[in-house]
């Protein structure tokens, strides 16, 4: 056990499969990065961030492919060698760029398993990065989660630490349908302690990263940090709160929310994404459902405005939602009492 | 004590304990305690526990407030005769906490030395965390199946004033080799043996809880020659009892809930298991080969639904001094296992306890320990 980066911890989790099974192999823009050049430095870069650094060296040409700028063919590639035998991980890069081959995840690989009677088995991970925060400009900052939620047949997966980074990758290389996994390209250096060892963390299943009795806050990859830091301003001031991190936004693991609202009757989501349909909008629906009765104030979202991300960077900081926003939701919804009319 | 002023600090509770919080005073300042009264429970990240007062005296100050997360070392609280005036007290605290925060240092450079390490015994790995110094022998702590290191939280510091205390993983447990080959008693013993040979420890005092009381005996009886004395706590071993559905469900729980309602098994105040005790099980078992280590000496320990090694023979021969701790509320291995045992044996049941004595009386099992050890000693 020491002290890995988010980054170490992916690349960590890539190296042990493809040891542990011949079948995985790397294929996407630059995860070899640099063999295209005149330098003749062959893994200059390991991606655009570095992440897949050194996996060329260990495992081949064969087994880590650079393509060609083009994503519909090679996230096309992947969904075919899933489908007949290996476990790819393509990248992506910005998760952005899935306009330009969502086809192929939309109508092809989340379909095989039911238009094939259940035969046919995708073992695919596509790994992209997400986010704002990183004044990359609005075609290369955004959260689009709720657009992989929304499609059945998909598992969707949002790591919110190093240690969460390892496991959950492994478990989704491992998986037999196939996985969107989203980095947070923020994350990158964060630190803490990652086992040395190959681990899994099972999807479906919400981690409890802080317990509380007033508010339930409900956030998504990034966001967790934030909501921990609030919750942990918040206590100091008499407010303490469960912080829940779904992990997997497919499956999603519904109990843990209910069972935390019913304890706390209060609820605050913090997702980053646009807000129109997003997670934030699906868990207070839910919450709205089946929990109603528990609640003793409304729900609130703390999620950016309904706008491209901005370039700017105060205008960027302003979009964002932040520790300090979450911990004014906090305080908003311990001041409502809406039922107390009823 | 008169004029005494003794400090009161937040405890160490084992190895990873950095800091803990004050979950909440039990007394009132300007109260009188005895020495073990509990003062306040502190919660850290494995488990919480009562605080007891290292002496007579009246609670003057509580200086850090319920709620409070502080440093191992952080003063919480001041005891003092009622003699003592009040400015005293205050100059006490004042002067403590300056002291402290220029030592802080040098604390750091020693918890260095009791960090785990791994230790290469025969074929395997293992993670060891080795304590104290002293004339004594040293002592081996063997934690349970599906145990580890932190199971001696409470135990190890509190016995390594005057002797070295070893705690290590077991193999296919903790940060040891997942590896286990047959998994038997007997295996299990002769990778202790290999790890007191790497130790270049002729012999040994032996603690054993659980499966680790059963691999102690099973050293008593393959090296008698190793072991000055054994201290059981529900060893394994002296009954064909066990509870099987525990052993499944502790082997396979892949979700957090299901791992809280196993781990409950484990003890009488259901309350002691936190969500953090369960998440530090949990990411052990999720280790590639954790579960089929424990699957392996499950099949090899417990064929039938029942404990396949007698032990007896070798409890009621032995030549060395051993003493039984055994939980009269045990859900795991039935406390019936202490009847008939030899008179010489120093027998402790202790009522509302389950199967972990070792953190539920923590308090009692290492006083008891003190002694017998320091008996030998003097034997």
């Amino acid at each position: 056990m020491s002290k890995k980066s988010f980054r170490q911890a992916i690349n960590e989790a890539l190296r042990q499969e493809m040891r542990r099974d011949p079948r995985v192999i790397l294929m996407g823009e630059d995860v070899a990065g640099g063999r295209g050049g005149t330098s003749g430095v062959k893994d200059a870069w390991g991606g655009v961030l570095g992440v897949t650094k050194g996996l060329l060296t260990e495992f081949g040409e064969d087994r880590v492919l650079d393509t060609p700028i083009s994503e519909a063919s090679y996230i096309g590639a992947a969904a075919g060698a899933a489908a007949t035998g290996l476990r790819p991980v393509a990248e992506l890069m910005f998760v952005d760029f899935i306009g330009s081959c969502l086809d192929q995840v939309l109508n092809q690989a989340a379909k095989f398993r039911y238009m094939f009677g259940g035969k046919a088995r995708t073992p695919m991970v596509i790994r992209a990065m997400y986010g704002a925060g990183f004044n990359a400009a609005a075609q290369h900052s955004q959260s689009l989660y709720p657009l992989f939620t929304h499609i059945p047949g998909l598992k969707v997966v949002i790591p919110s630490s190093p240690y969460e980074a390892k496991g959950l990758l492994i478990e989704a290389i491992r998986d037999d349908d196939p996985v969107i996994f989203l980095e947070n390209k923020v994350m990158y250096d964060d630190e803490e302690d990652v086992p040395d060892e190959s681990y899994t963390i099972p999807f479906g299943e919400a981690n409890l990263t802080r317990e509380g009795e007033d508010v339930t806050i409900v956030a998504i990859g990034r966001m967790v940090g934030m909501a921990n830091e609030a919750a942990d301003r918040l206590e100091k001031q008499g407010i303490t709160c469960t912080v829940i991190d779904p992990r997997t936004t497919s499956p999603f693991d519904e109990d843990t929310i209910l069972e935390c609202v019913e304890e706390t009757g209060r609820l605050v989501v913090v997702d980053e994404s646009s807000p129109r349909c997003n997670m934030a909008c699906d868990i207070s629906a839910l919450v709205a459902e089946r929990a109603f009765g528990a609640l003793k104030a409304p729900i609130m979202r703390v999620v950016p405005p309904h706008t491209p991300v901005p370039f700017s960077t105060p205008l960027e900081k302003l979009y964002m939602p932040s520790a300090e926003k979450i911990e004014a939701a906090v305080k908003n919804v311990m001041k409502q009492h809406a039922r107390e009319v009823a | 004590m008169t004029n005494t002023i003794v400090p009161l600090t937040m405890p160490k509770f084992g190895l990873a304990m950095t800091e803990g919080k004050l979950a909440s005073w039990l007394v009132e300042p300007g109260q009188s305690v005895k020495q073990g009264d509990e003062l306040a429970d502190i919660e850290t990240s494995k488990i919480t526990s009562g605080y007891e007062s290292p002496t007579a005296g009246v609670l003057r100050k509580q200086v850090a407030p319920a709620g409070e997360t502080l440093p191992v070392g952080a003063l919480i609280g001041v005891l003092a005769d009622p003699a003592v005036s009040d400015a005293d007290i205050e100059a006490f605290v004042t002067r403590f906490q300056a002291e402290q925060s220029t030592g802080e240092e040098a604390e750091g450079a020693n918890s260095a030395d009791t960090e785990p390490h791994q230790v290469q015994a025969g074929e395997y790995s293992l993670n060891v965390r080795d304590v104290g110094t002293g004339d004594d022998l040293p002592l081996l702590l063997i934690h349970g199946f599906g145990g580890d290191i932190s199971n001696w939280l409470l135990t190890q510091d509190a016995l390594a004033s005057g002797r070295r205390v070893i705690a290590f993983d077991l193999p296919g447990h903790g940060a040891s080799t997942k590896a286990v080959k047959d998994g038997s008693l007997v295996g299990l013993a002769r990778a202790v043996g290999d790890l007191l040979e790497a130790l270049s420890i002729p012999k040994v005092h032996v603690m054993g809880h659980s499966l680790g009381g059963g691999i102690a005996l099973t050293l008593l009886r393959e090296h008698p020659d190793k072991v000055a004395s054994l201290s059981l706590l529900a060893p394994a071993g002296l009954e064909k009892a066990v509870n099987m559905a525990f052993i499944t469900g502790f082997i396979e729980a892949d979700r957090n809930r299901a791992m809280q309602q196993e781990l409950e098994k484990l003890v009488h105040d259901k309350s002691l298991i936190g969500r953090k005790m369960v998440d530090s099980v949990m990411r052990a078992r999720r280790l590639d080969g954790a579960r089929d280590a424990l699957r392996t000496i499950a099949a090899a320990c417990f064929p039938n639904g029942e404990q396949g090694d007698d032990l007896r023979p070798v409890l009621d021969a032995a030549k060395v001094p051993v003493q039984l701790f055994w939980g009269e509320a045990d859900e795991v291995l039935p406390v019936a296992g202490a009847d008939n045992v030899p008179s010489s044996v120093k027998k402790h049941i202790l009522p509302g306890v389950g199967h972990l004595p070792q953190l539920e009386k923590a308090s009692e099992v290492n006083k008891e320990t003190e002694e017998f050890l320091k008996e030998r000693v003097a034997a």
